[in-house]
């Protein structure tokens, strides 16, 4: 195993992901075989080659003007919200 | 039947007032309530909006409008923001989410008088080649339902394939669109990176992801491509090249083409499967074309590079599924910590957890350089690679897929297996050109695809080699049995 499962569970407190006890095996196991197989990257000689930054040849990020675009559509958009009190989103008190 | 034909045909019938969108829309319904619950390839139907879809389009047609699309039904797959319509993306975690706001290939597909059926089943997030990463279940194939449709546009696959809709909609972010296509014998095309818009399309990997088309011909895939493509300011990747007009190079003889033969394609291909690429070469060197060898020695390192990219860029895509602003929340969260953890562990699936563990690793802290600098190094040295085999051919050919579809369950408990499906159609991605899949045979009674790569915005003269193979073989009008 190229992981531990010290390290998976690092990986998951990152990724902000709860893994059940039973799928934790899975994981190490199934996350250690990815690293191994992308491993193989490592012999590959790319010298003074810069990584790539856009896929295509001299195109940039575009930029536009710091402008207003967009309307207000809050009460729209919190339908999809799971918990929401007077326009504000409703989570767990955070400050004691 | 109605459901043989092709879009022209059936904007032909539509001009002549032959047959109206409305009963266009109930044949397709018809269909669809007949053959789904086998198929399982729609998350939702949307039959009322369809009606009402049909109904504005005849109104048009009434008025004496005429187009390509106007009245014709299609299915968009489920990554498609569909305003005031569920847009689950196959995942648990957007199972409850209606999206409030069209993406700009669903706007551009009405404004040209499209019909939505429904949305299409697909694997979580597009994170998956073979439609069993799905909340909603695995589609089947319809030329065996014992076997996966490919994915992970599995659904727009089946759909199509199945007559369901004359065409449907799919993304490709490491093959989505052409291996679906290969697996069910139909024709699909992924453009150039950014020739369409990205913008209302869940993201997965924004470097990778593109949009494109299933449909039953190249000449059909042209017309839904040109109504898709084109600028939009909504999209920051979005180029702006004028879209040419794809029907009018379709028939270019094909005499002086130049096709290369990419050596790492053929090495270790089975030999069925290298018999086709021969078949299929003879039918193009009938047709005028030259075949050439060329060689990325790069190229095998395609599906290590596009491993650690598209989870890295996947990672850092799905960290907005937070528990708090829309989807999935986990009951009764003990604090926020709980709920982001919570809430994400039961919202996405095991293969979206471990892309996105996998992505969370290959960028932390000490290990960067090692995987995805070094992945975005071998990413230019292939895409460089293509670049220098377009200087010497017009058109690179391959197979879309190593093998025929394969069983439900084979592949799914063996993450690397399911990966190496895409090897011979991540390349394309990882530099951005545009590729297509057209059926070009079969093997034990499964159909098999044939795949063109062309340059950047030659979206044109793929489609015009397509249809030119397609003039001379009969190989895309198969239909599965059950559903001619």
């Amino acid at each position: 195993m190229s992981l531990t499962r010290q390290e998976v569970e690092k990986i998951a407190h990152l990724a902000r992901l709860s893994i059940s006890e039973q799928e934790m095996p899975v994981y190490v196991t199934s996350l250690s075989s990815i690293v191994d197989f992308v491993a193989e990257l490592a012999r590959a000689d790319t010298g003074s080659v810069a990584p790539m930054a856009h896929p295509l040849e001299g195109l940039h990020q575009r930029l536009r003007a710091d402008a207003v675009s967009e309307t207000d559509q809050r009460e729209r958009y919190q339908q999809n919200a799971p918990s929401v009190q007077a326009g504000l989103y409703v989570v767990p008190r955070v400050i004691e | 039947m109605l459901h043989d034909l092709s879009i022209g045909a059936l904007a032909d019938l539509l001009g002549r007032r032959e047959v109206s969108s409305v009963e266009l829309t109930h044949h397709f319904l018809g269909r669809i309530e007949r053959h789904n619950p086998g198929l399982n390839a729609l998350i939702t139907a949307t039959g009322e909006h369809a009606l009402r879809e049909a109904a504005a389009a005849d109104l048009r047609l009434q008025r004496g409008e005429r187009g390509p699309l106007l009245g014709i039904p299609l299915i968009h797959k489920d990554i498609f923001c569909t305003d005031g319509v569920r847009t689950s993306c196959g995942s648990r975690m957007l199972d409850n989410f209606i999206a409030p706001y069209d993406a700009t290939v669903v706007e551009r597909l009405r404004a040209a008088g499209g019909v939505m059926l429904g949305k299409a089943n697909m694997d979580e997030f597009a994170m998956g080649s073979s439609n069993e990463t799905s909340y909603y279940g695995p589609v089947k194939n319809p030329w065996d339902t014992s076997r996966v449709p490919g994915g992970s546009s599995g659904g727009s696959a089946a759909a199509t394939a199945a007559r369901l809709a004359p065409y449907a909609t799919g993304t490709d972010t490491g093959g989505s669109i052409r291996q679906p296509a290969a697996l069910t014998g139909i024709t699909g095309i992924k453009p150039t990176y950014g020739r369409v818009s990205r913008y209302g399309i869940v993201a997965f990997a924004s470097s990778l992801d593109q949009a494109g088309v299933f449909a039953r011909s190249a000449a059909d895939a042209a017309t839904v491509l040109q109504a898709m493509a084109g600028f939009d300011a909504r999209d920051s990747t979005s180029v702006d090249e004028p879209v040419p007009d794809y029907h009018a190079t379709l028939e270019t003889p094909l005499k002086g083409l130049k096709i290369g033969l990419l050596a790492e394609f053929f090495d270790g291909l089975e030999a069925r499967n290298v018999a086709l690429i021969e078949a299929a070469l003879a039918v193009f060197r009938s047709l005028g074309a030259e075949t050439v060898e060329v060689s990325l020695p790069h190229l095998p390192l395609s599906v290590p590079t596009y491993y650690v990219v598209a989870p890295a860029e996947c990672s850092s895509n799905l960290s907005r599924y937070d528990g708090v602003r829309f989807g999935y929340r986990c009951d009764s969260p003990k604090d926020l910590m709980d709920l982001y953890k919570r809430s994400r562990g039961e919202g996405f699936g095991a293969e979206v957890k471990r892309r996105i563990m996998t992505g969370t690793y290959v960028l932390s802290a000490g290990y960067f350089d090692a995987y995805y600098l070094k992945a975005q190094k071998a990413r230019q040295l292939i895409t460089d690679e293509f670049r220098t085999a377009f200087t010497r051919v017009d058109l690179l050919l391959g197979p879309t897929t190593p093998t025929p579809a394969f069983a439900l369950g084979a592949k799914i408990d063996d993450p690397i297996t399911m990966y190496l499906n895409d090897i011979y159609t991540i390349g394309a991605n990882l530099a951005g050109l545009p590729g297509l899949s057209m059926p070009c045979g079969s093997i034990d009674g499964l159909p098999m695809g044939l795949q063109l790569i062309g340059p950047h915005f030659a979206e044109g003269r793929v489609l015009n080699a397509a249809h030119q193979f397609q003039q001379a073989t009969d190989w895309h009008l198969q239909a599965p049995r059950g559903y001619a």
